[in-house]
């Protein structure tokens, strides 16, 4: 609920917003990845753990068929820190090929980023269109990814026929970003993740 | 990299107070919302809403982005207003300038009109302010201390390993 501010400036960061009228830091966080790969399972699952005062509502612009049309949005609040209330807005962007405008508009203002690739063989090509899409997105808005918290998830490791970590980190990762593997559905890896990439946000921040 | 933050100083905050309170007070309007265009609340003024401002910002400035790409394959370069007109609340959503979103939520008490042509005149002063804003941001932004220090990381990742988790 907002109040009526009676304090003097606010400020935004080039990327994350910090406002000093209503002694708030907010950073962006985006789940980005090829289609069905798991990025809204990996946000449902945080929304259906933390705690309800850790939480906002979560946003979900979704087909009929709970494909992901624009984006997930799911605010989470750490609460005040040195006098700072500092929140982490989730966003997901939806995976398929034909919303490459949505991504791209998501990506604006991002603080950091978690790739969820599909470990299944199958997605293998999907997962490098996607990262390659990924860095051809964020050059429209003037960032390139070696200069953000980024990290990876290989998902759907319960799945047979997964292509093995290594050869995941060979094609994906050969700069050697943090990476996970996950099974976004039991949620195994699912905070391991947000952990990481939420810390990496901070220290860039500091 | 991430920059250093840039700072509105009392003599900016105020001056856009007293144009959101003149804004809210000329057209009748019942909440101003100034809304960063990545979907985070800067400021609002007026009634306070009764719905979640977090996930409604970050949805006005989806709607804006979503409208610019509409605007672009119609030839346009931008859309820089949108109506949303419901039975009993609508909203106007206006570009102040790249970064920054104007809403105004009203109902029956004023009209499109009135509201429009109220925030045409804030918008304008409004954009006025944010260039000298940002100017000063261009020349100043290193002198800016940010309350992210280590101090302030080490608690947060405190914070982090206690509430996200199963």
């Amino acid at each position: 609920m907002p109040k009526r501010k009676s304090t003097n400036s606010f400020a935004i960061d080039a990327v994350s917003l910090i406002n000093y009228s209503t002694r708030e830091i907010n950073c962006k966080l985006v789940y980005y990845g090829p289609g069905l790969g798991g990025k809204t399972t990996n946000v449902q699952y945080v929304y259906n753990r933390v705690s309800p005062e850790t939480k906002g509502r979560l946003v979900s612009l979704a087909t009929e068929m709970d494909r992901t049309l624009f984006f997930d949005f799911l605010p989470l609040d750490l609460g005040a820190i040195k006098g700072f209330r500092t929140r982490f807005h989730l966003y997901t962007v939806p995976g398929q090929v034909y919303y490459d405008a949505s991504r791209r508009l998501i990506l604006r203002g991002v603080d950091g980023i978690v790739f969820v690739a599909d470990s299944l063989i199958s997605r293998f090509e999907a997962n490098v269109e996607s990262l390659y899409n990924l860095h051809e997105n964020l050059a429209e808005h003037d960032l390139k990814l070696e200069n953000l918290p980024f990290i990876l998830q290989y998902n759907k490791r319960d799945l047979r026929d997964v292509i093995p970590v290594a050869d995941l980190q060979d094609e994906l990762n050969p700069q050697g970003y943090p990476a996970f593997e996950a099974i976004a559905t039991q949620g195994v890896g699912v905070f391991d993740t947000l952990k990481c990439v939420s810390k990496l946000i901070l220290r860039k921040l500091s | 990299m991430v920059r250093a933050n840039w700072s509105i100083f009392e003599e900016d905050y105020w001056a856009i107070h007293s144009i959101l309170t003149e804004l809210l007070k000329n057209s009748n309007a019942q909440t101003v919302l100034l809304i960063d265009r990545t979907g985070q609340l800067i400021s609002s003024l007026g009634t306070p809403p009764e719905f979640d401002v977090t996930s409604f910002a970050s949805l006005c400035a989806a709607d804006f982005e979503a409208n610019t790409q509409l605007a672009r394959l119609i030839g346009e370069r931008d859309f820089s207003t949108l109506y949303h007109q419901g039975t009993d609340e609508s909203m106007y959503l206006s570009r102040i300038d790249g970064r920054t979103i104007l809403a105004v939520l009203f109902n029956r008490h004023t009209t499109l009109g009135l509201v429009r042509l109220r925030v045409k005149r804030a918008n304008d002063q409004l954009a006025a302010i944010m260039a000298r804003l940002f100017e000063k941001v261009e020349y100043q932004h290193e002198e800016f201390t940010t309350p992210v220090d280590q101090e302030f990381t080490v608690r947060a990742e405190t914070e982090i390993d206690k509430l996200f988790r199963d």
